[in-house]
């Protein structure tokens, strides 16, 4: 028998996030409040400076898609794409997702080659509220380049656990 | 350790021409449980994730990814390759305990 | 909780208290469920490769032609391949079983098989069997018209059905047709009211991470009024998938479906 959906809720919302998703949730998506859109960045900071270990982060070459406004944050469907010849000598090594609104901001790592013929990935991720989502890329150079995407997360009302 | 294969489901050419560029793309039938739901008695649901996934094209690593509580529940990836010879194409998904599920599919280039 | 059953009784309040007719009645223009839903999660259903119900698609696959079961002998070995012997088949359910004049759907006809031909236990409603299974076989019926009997022996179900629809329910005091005819575009909950087309059945369900029958998304609409959720496969909840089954005629079935 299944489980009603709220238990499935990640149970880490804040209690602000819960009730301002519940009202935004009752408006349509132009009247959505813009003040209340996005909140600081969590553990983004720690986990990225914990990759870049000194090494300097440049805006640019990553291409993150995420939809702006995503219906239900347990899936949320996500395309990273980044500038790189994909030769032998000059390739994407890996491409790290962070969100400092979950529980752990590290959501996944994915490793690339010159085998890869294209540094493009897609996949479905989990987002716990409202927040930037951010992708940083580490070249073959050891160059590090990051893009990031801002996303609303329509949160569960909780009200239907058929 | 006893492996218990779950379902899964892998979408690409089975021919394709060398040099060309195909997408490759994989799902997995897994709760992705995150380690922090309760359940109706307040004990915590221990975590039960997938947590290293792994494709290998004639024994070459083509993309791997290492994934955490924030991927969705039944994975699913996306990526591409470049097409080299002939040869197997083998998928692998490890879970956290190290139990995995592993598929085959052969690539033939023409 | 109070506040946002306020607040979803506030959205449907927009909805004027038609005068009920007692005629059945079909939008003028059928849309399916997934053009209600964002274009990522439209372009997950249109993609096979995507769609994670495949995973269960899958599994029906398999399962058709297992031998486990009581007699030993698969579904297959009765019925040969599903994609010719099960193609269109799902378009005509329910029915009238014509043995017991009972009204079958999908998922009661798969387990009339399980009982009397495989002498197997019946799987239970939304168990993973059941529900892969119903995928497989709808998904032989893909673009397809619906094409139920609604007269004769099935004419009392229907109409059963049809007053299902119509009838008030639950502490919100709602019918289906006031969200599903009246309400059509508007926001609830996060959610986008749809027809309340059913040909996108069984779907996958981001709120559930997991697959689910039409029973289920109906439970949940029970429960979204405050009304009694009636059990899985239950009498009343099989002619409203008939009344459904009849609304979605000019509907191709696009099932398994992805929703929010
Ligand atoms: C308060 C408004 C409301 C009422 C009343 C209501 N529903 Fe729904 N229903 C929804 C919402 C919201 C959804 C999810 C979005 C959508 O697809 O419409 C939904 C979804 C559905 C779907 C799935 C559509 C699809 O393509 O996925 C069906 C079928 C359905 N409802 C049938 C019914 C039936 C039958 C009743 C009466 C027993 C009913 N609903 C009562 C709001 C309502
Ligand atoms: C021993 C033979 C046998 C086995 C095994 C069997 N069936 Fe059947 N099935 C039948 C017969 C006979 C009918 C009735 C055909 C008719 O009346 O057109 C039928 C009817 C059906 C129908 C309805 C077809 C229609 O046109 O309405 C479905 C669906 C079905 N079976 C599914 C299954 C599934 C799923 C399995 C395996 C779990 C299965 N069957 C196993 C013999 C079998």
């Amino acid at each position: 028998m299944p489980q009603p959906s709220c238990t499935r809720i990640l149970p880490t919302l804040s209690r602000r996030s819960v009730v301002a998703g519940a009202t935004a949730a009752a408006l349509t998506r132009s009247a959505w409040p813009a003040a209340a859109a996005f909140e600081d960045d969590g553990n983004a900071t720690a986990a990225i400076a914990h990759i870049a270990a000194g090494r300097e982060i440049k805006p640019g070459r990553v291409k993150l898609v995420l939809p702006e406004l995503a219906e239900n944050g347990n899936v949320v469907a996500l395309s990273v794409e980044v500038e790189s010849a994909m030769t032998a000598t000059d390739f994407v090594k890996t491409i790290h997702i962070i969100a400092g609104q979950n529980p752990l901001a590290i959501i996944a790592r994915y490793h690339l080659g010159p085998r890869s013929g294209r540094a493009r990935v897609q996949s479905t991720i989990r987002l716990a509220t409202t927040q930037t989502v951010t992708a940083l890329a580490e070249m073959s150079d050891g160059t590090l380049w990051s893009g990031t995407m801002s996303v609303l997360v329509t949160l569960s009302a909780c009200l239907d656990g058929g | 350790m006893a492996d218990t294969p779950h379902p899964t489901r892998i979408s690409m050419p089975a021919t394709a021409k060398r040099g060309d560029i195909i997408d490759i793309k994989t799902l997995i039938q897994h709760e992705m449980e995150t380690g922090y739901r309760r359940d109706a008695n307040g004990r915590v649901i221990p975590r039960d994730i997938v947590a290293h996934f792994e494709v290998r094209y004639l024994d070459e690593i083509i993309f791997a990814a290492d994934t955490f509580a924030g991927v969705s529940a039944n994975p699913y990836f996306a990526f591409s390759t470049i097409v080299g010879d002939s040869g197997p194409v083998t998928f692998t998904w490890t879970d956290l305990a190290g139990r995995k599920t592993v598929e085959t599919r052969t690539l033939t280039v023409t | 909780m109070v506040g946002l059953v306020f607040a979803a009784s506030q959205a449907v309040g927009l909805c004027s208290l038609a005068a009920q007719t007692n005629l059945p009645s079909r939008p003028a223009i059928a849309k399916p469920g997934n053009v209600y839903q964002s274009p990522a999660t439209q372009a997950q259903q249109a993609d096979d490769g995507a769609n994670p119900a495949m995973l269960w698609v899958g599994q029906g696959e398999k399962l058709w032609s297992s031998t486990d079961a009581g007699d030993g002998k698969s579904c297959a070995g009765c019925h040969g391949d599903a994609v010719a012997s099960m193609k269109g088949v799902a378009t005509r359910y329910p029915q009238i079983d014509a043995k017991s004049g009972a009204l079958l759907n999908l998922e009661g006809r798969i387990n009339q098989c399980r009982t009397d031909r495989q002498h197997a236990t019946p799987y239970a409603y939304e168990s993973a069997p059941l529900l892969s299974l119903t995928a497989y076989i709808t998904l032989q019926s893909r673009g397809m018209p619906r094409d139920v009997k609604i007269d004769g022996a099935a004419a009392a179900q229907f109409e059963a059905g049809r007053s299902f629809f119509v009838t008030r329910q639950g502490q919100l005091n709602l019918a289906c047709t006031q969200c599903h005819d009246q309400s059509v575009g508007q926001k609830l909950r996060g959610d986008t009211i749809s027809q309340g087309q059913s040909g996108g059945w069984p779907a996958y369900r981001f709120e559930w991470q997991t697959m689910g029958s039409l029973h289920r998304r109906l439970r949940a609409c029970s429960l979204g009024v405050r009304a009694e959720q009636l059990p899985f496969g239950s009498p009343e909840y099989v002619a409203l998938e008939l009344y459904l089954a009849w609304r979605s005629q000019d509907l191709p079935l696009d099932a398994p479906g992805v929703r929010r």
